[in-house]
C-alpha cells in the first residue's frame, strides 16, 4: 500500500533522471555534430589549420591556435 | 600515453575519439547492472519504497560536488600554470555539474514530500546545494558573457575558486547545524550505517553515474576544443578577407 502511495514520487524521480541524462547526451552529440560541420565547411572553403596542410597558404601560416 | 601527452589538444582529441565508444559501452553496462540491482533492492524499514529515489539522489549529489571539485583544480591550472586544456576542462564540466546538481535537488524534493511532508525546507544542506546550483549558473553565464575564451577562463576560474568554499559547507552542513537532512551515512568514521542490500545498489549506481560523468566530460571537452578551432579559423578567414 505504501509503495503504491509513493509510486508517483519514485516514477517522477526516475523520469526526471531520464530527462536530464537524455538531455545531456543529446546536447553533447548535437554540439559535436555542429562543430564538425562547421570545421568541414571551413575546410571546404580552404580555411584549414597550419598543421593540417602540407603547404600552408599565407593566412594559415599566421594562425597560431591557442587550443 | 601519459597524462602529460594528453595535455596536447590534438592528442587529447585522438584519445577522446578512441576512448568514448568504450566508455559509452561500459557506462551502459554499469547502468543496466545498477538499475537491475536498484529495482531488486528491498524497501527500507523507515523510508519504504522511496529508498529507490536515493539510488539517483545520492550519486547526483556526489557528482554535482565532484564536477565543481574538478573545475576548481582546472581553475588552478588556468590561473597558475595556464594549462591549455585547463579552461577547456572547466568549461566542459560546468553544464554537466549543473545538470547533476539540478537532478539532486529535484529527486531530493520528490523524496522529501512523502518522507518529510514537504518538497522544500530552508535547511542548511538543501540551501547550500541550491547555492551550488546557482554558482553553476553564474559560471555558465560568465563563460557566455565574455567573448574571448582566455579572458572568460580567468574570470570563471576566480569565481570557481571562490565558489569552492561551498563544497565543505555542503559536506559538513549536517554536522555544523541542526538540519532536517540526515547526517553522513555512507562515508563516515566507523563505517557505513546502510544495510548491504541497499548499500550495494547505491554504490553500483554511483559507479555508473561517475562513468557517465567521465564520458560526458570527455565528449564535452572534445566539443570545446573543436569549437575553439572553428573560432580560430573564422578569425583567420575574417583577417584574410579584410
Amino acid at each position: 500500500m505504501e509503495a503504491i502511495n509513493h509510486l508517483p514520487f519514485i516514477v517522477g524521480a526516475y523520469a526526471a533522471a531520464f530527462v536530464v541524462i537524455a538531455g545531456l547526451i543529446a546536447w553533447v552529440m548535437l554540439d559535436f555534430r555542429t562543430q564538425r560541420r562547421a570545421l568541414a565547411d571551413l575546410e571546404m572553403r580552404g580555411v584549414t589549420r597550419r598543421s593540417a596542410v602540407e603547404r600552408p597558404q599565407r593566412p594559415m601560416a599566421e594562425a597560431e591556435e591557442k587550443v | 600515453m601519459s597524462l602529460v601527452d594528453l595535455a596536447n589538444p590534438s592528442r587529447f582529441l585522438k584519445f577522446a575519439n578512441r576512448a568514448l565508444p568504450w566508455l559509452g559501452g561500459v557506462t551502459v553496462i554499469a547502468f543496466a547492472f545498477g538499475l537491475n540491482q536498484a529495482m531488486g533492492a528491498p524497501d527500507d524499514y523507515q523510508q519504504g519504497a522511496t529508498v529507490k529515489i536515493m539510488f539517483l539522489h545520492v550519486p547526483s549529489a556526489w557528482l554535482g560536488m565532484l564536477a565543481w571539485g574538478i573545475m576548481s583544480i582546472a581553475a588552478l591550472g588556468t590561473l597558475v600554470w595556464r594549462h591549455p586544456l585547463a579552461d577547456v576542462a572547466a568549461k566542459a564540466a560546468a553544464p554537466i555539474g549543473a545538470a547533476f546538481t539540478l537532478l539532486c535537488l529535484v529527486t531530493g524534493s520528490l523524496w522529501g514530500r512523502p518522507e518529510w511532508g514537504t518538497y522544500w525546507v530552508w535547511d542548511a544542506r538543501l540551501t547550500s546545494e541550491l547555492v551550488l546550483f546557482l554558482l553553476y549558473l553564474g559560471v555558465i553565464a560568465l563563460w557566455r558573457t565574455v567573448e574571448d575564451p582566455s579572458r572568460a577562463a580567468r574570470a570563471a576560474a576566480i569565481l570557481t575558486l571562490v565558489g569552492a568554499v561551498d563544497l565543505p559547507i555542503i559536506k559538513f552542513s549536517v554536522d555544523w547545524w541542526n538540519t532536517l537532512h540526515q547526517g553522513a551515512s555512507v562515508f563516515r568514521l566507523g563505517g557505513s550505517t546502510i544495510y548491504p542490500t541497499i548499500l550495494m545498489p547505491l554504490l553500483v549506481m554511483a559507479v555508473a553515474f561517475t562513468l557517465l560523468f567521465v564520458t560526458l566530460h570527455i565528449a564535452a571537452m572534445r566539443n570545446e576544443i573543436l569549437r575553439r578551432r572553428v573560432r580560430t579559423l573564422r578569425l583567420m578567414q575574417a583577417q584574410a578577407t579584410s
